[in-house]
């Protein structure tokens, strides 16, 4: 009887997928494909990660040696370092950077004239649009010895070479350009908050804070806690471009992080299968934090996670 | 949303929100006060500039930066670059995505759990660096615009966005188009495409901006200095402080040199960044719904 049963779904689905073949093969093939090709085949390259690999030999020809790699890397001197660089940074980036962009738009919300509002907006959207490479040539030349900064300050700090000067410098041009483009989010579900709801708010006479409790936190709560569960668990994977833009010889006490590590390991020392290994343990973390994160709010929200 | 006259406000709410005013403005001086810096330091000369910073004697200013700039090759050339790959990701991007979006968007498509799992678990899990560069060159894609082109082309996040804006479009669309008898094809770009505008933008302009401010991807693939994009090029005046050698070879000393490099860069910021800033501000009607069609999948 299951068996037949099976048999018919099967049947059925031969026969909607012979009557809607566009959509397999239109629609979902090109995506597919590119999918295939450049994201599980890469995938299957993770293995040389447990080989000696070789290039001249490639995968079936390169010797394997287990977990060799790994090992190497947890028990160099420098794991921790990278660990600790990667993970303050982005924390500290996250606990920094997350609320300006809600602040932004709870200010935003409160402008009257819908002319202004679109001007600030504008304004605040204008650094989103220049690129990594140009953001840190300002804030190299901006802080240089003979830049504006120390101009300003009479002093002559070479800024780009202090370790603990770095983190600063990465979260706070950060927050400068993505924090105005980040508030869209937030803005687009605060005009969805209840008209009826704030009207009544007003007319009992509840005061700003009131409002916010009552009006317009209810309206983006969801969205900050999808946007929060988003980046924290995109905490491992935090930026090569910028982070290897703003690097110099000195300050690399704070400004190597795993990605900009492996990026030197594997194509400019040509260590490919000890960087595929620490590529992996980074994703790994990544993989688990995501996860977790989930978790945690999800049960702190009554179950409502992503 | 109706908003209560600021004169209604109590006493308290009338500082809470001047204060609220008044950071909100911080925030703009601090992106208008350094963009407005690097313009006049633009026109600075070298040595001036150097010792005094910039000032607003616009009798000495002068286009000396913009000259040299405008007048080396390697710009113009990563320009080009530039330009062609960004416009062909779009192209290509936006295509595979909207595409893609369709059948993901039917509740009647068969499979549609299983590939909605084949793409989800790239957003989480990847081969990494070495393995994607190993499988670049195995396909002798090494120094070929389709190595930077190819790998990033769909995004399954701005998909699922397509996906979530499909389904809020009226399915009488749908069903007065089945009336016709009109295919899946012809349904997509005669009907479908059309009311799909504002994402169409958004998606386009992301992507576009995307690949212009990128270069990792360029650094790591391109070895021509033919075929590089503007932002290595920049990456090499701006951060590596190599600017082209015939931009500053006229001068005499060392000294000199570090002081006109130092004053290109402004003009280089300037002249790299003007296209998009000049666009964006177009685009800025279709920021919110776009957005707003992400957030709801979340």
């Amino acid at each position: 009887m299951k068996q037949k049963k099976e048999e018919a779904g099967l049947h059925n689905s031969l026969v909607y997928v012979r009557q809607h073949w566009q959509l397999y093969v239109c629609f979902l093939l090109p995506a597919l494909a590119l999918t295939i090709i450049f994201k599980y085949i890469p995938m299957g390259g993770i293995l040389i990660a447990f080989q000696d690999y070789n290039p001249f030999k490639g995968i079936l020809g390169s010797k394997w040696v287990g977990f060799k790699s790994f090992t190497r890397f947890l028990s160099s001197p420098d794991f921790m370092s990278y660990l600790v660089n990667t993970l303050k940074l982005s924390v500290y980036g996250l606990l920094w950077g997350f609320p300006v962009p809600i602040i932004l738009a709870f200010l935003l919300n409160r402008i009257q004239s819908k002319g202004i509002k679109k001007k600030v907006q504008l304004m605040l959207y204008l650094p989103n649009f220049i690129s990594v490479i140009v953001l840190c040539g300002i804030v190299r030349i901006f802080l240089s010895v003979t830049g504006p900064v120390n101009l300003l300050l009479g002093t002559q700090i070479n800024f780009m070479t202090m370790p603990q000067a770095w983190r600063t410098i990465f979260i706070a041009s950060g927050i400068w350009q993505g924090a105005g483009w980040g508030s869209i989010i937030y803005t687009a579900a605060l005009a969805n908050a209840s008209q009826d709801l704030r009207e009544a708010a007003v007319i009992d006479g509840a005061n700003i804070f009131q409002q916010i409790k009552v009006v317009e936190w209810p309206a983006i709560k969801d969205v900050v806690i999808i946007q929060f569960i988003l980046q924290a668990g995109n905490i491992m994977s935090i930026g090569f471009e910028k982070a290897y833009a703003l690097q110099t010889d000195l300050n690399l006490a704070s400004s190597e992080i795993i990605s900009t590590y492996v990026y030197k390991q594997g194509l400019i020392s040509g260590d490919f299968s000890f960087s595929t290994a620490v590529g992996l343990f980074n994703t790994i973390i990544n993989v688990i934090l995501l996860v977790s994160v989930n978790k945690i709010v999800a049960r702190m929200n009554e179950g409502q996670g992503l | 949303m109706k908003q209560v006259k600021f004169s209604k406000y109590s006493t308290q709410d009338k500082i809470l929100v001047g204060t609220g005013y008044a950071l909100i403005g911080l925030f703009v001086l601090a992106i208008i006060v350094p963009v407005i810096y690097i313009i006049v330091a633009s026109f600075m000369d070298p040595v001036t500039l150097q010792n005094k910073g910039i000032t607003f004697d616009f009798s000495k200013w002068t286009l000396t930066a913009y000259e040299r700039v405008m007048t080396n090759s390697q710009i113009w050339v990563g320009f080009k670059n530039a330009v062609i790959y960004s416009v062909v990701f779009t192209v290509v991007s936006v295509a595979v995505t909207l595409l893609c979006a369709y059948p993901m968007s039917r509740e009647d498509f068969r499979g549609r759990k299983f590939f909605n799992v084949i793409f989800m678990i790239t957003m989480f899990f990847g081969g990494g660096l070495i393995p994607t560069y190993l499988l670049i060159s195995n396909l002798g894609l090494l120094d070929s615009m389709w190595a930077v082109i190819l790998p990033g082309a769909f995004s399954v996040w701005n998909m699922t966005i397509a996906r979530t804006y499909y389904r809020g479009i009226p399915q009488d669309l749908r069903e007065a188009a089945d009336v016709d008898g009109a295919n899946e094809l012809v349904f997509f770009f005669k009907i479908l495409l059309p009311v799909c505008v504002p994402i169409i933008a958004v998606l386009a302009l992301w992507q576009f901006v995307g690949m212009w401010n990128s270069y990792f991807d360029a650094m790591i693939y391109l070895n021509d200095s033919a075929k590089q994009p503007l932002q290595l090029v920049l990456r090499s005046i701006l951060i590596q402080n190599q600017p082209e050698p015939g931009m500053i070879a006229d001068m005499q000393s060392t000294a000199q040199r570090a002081q006109l490099a130092e004053l290109l860069k402004y003009a280089t910021i300037i002249i790299s960044s003007l296209p998009l800033l000049v666009m964006y501000p177009f685009f800025q009607k279709y920021f919110d719904s776009g957005i707003m069609a992400g957030a709801v999948k979340g």
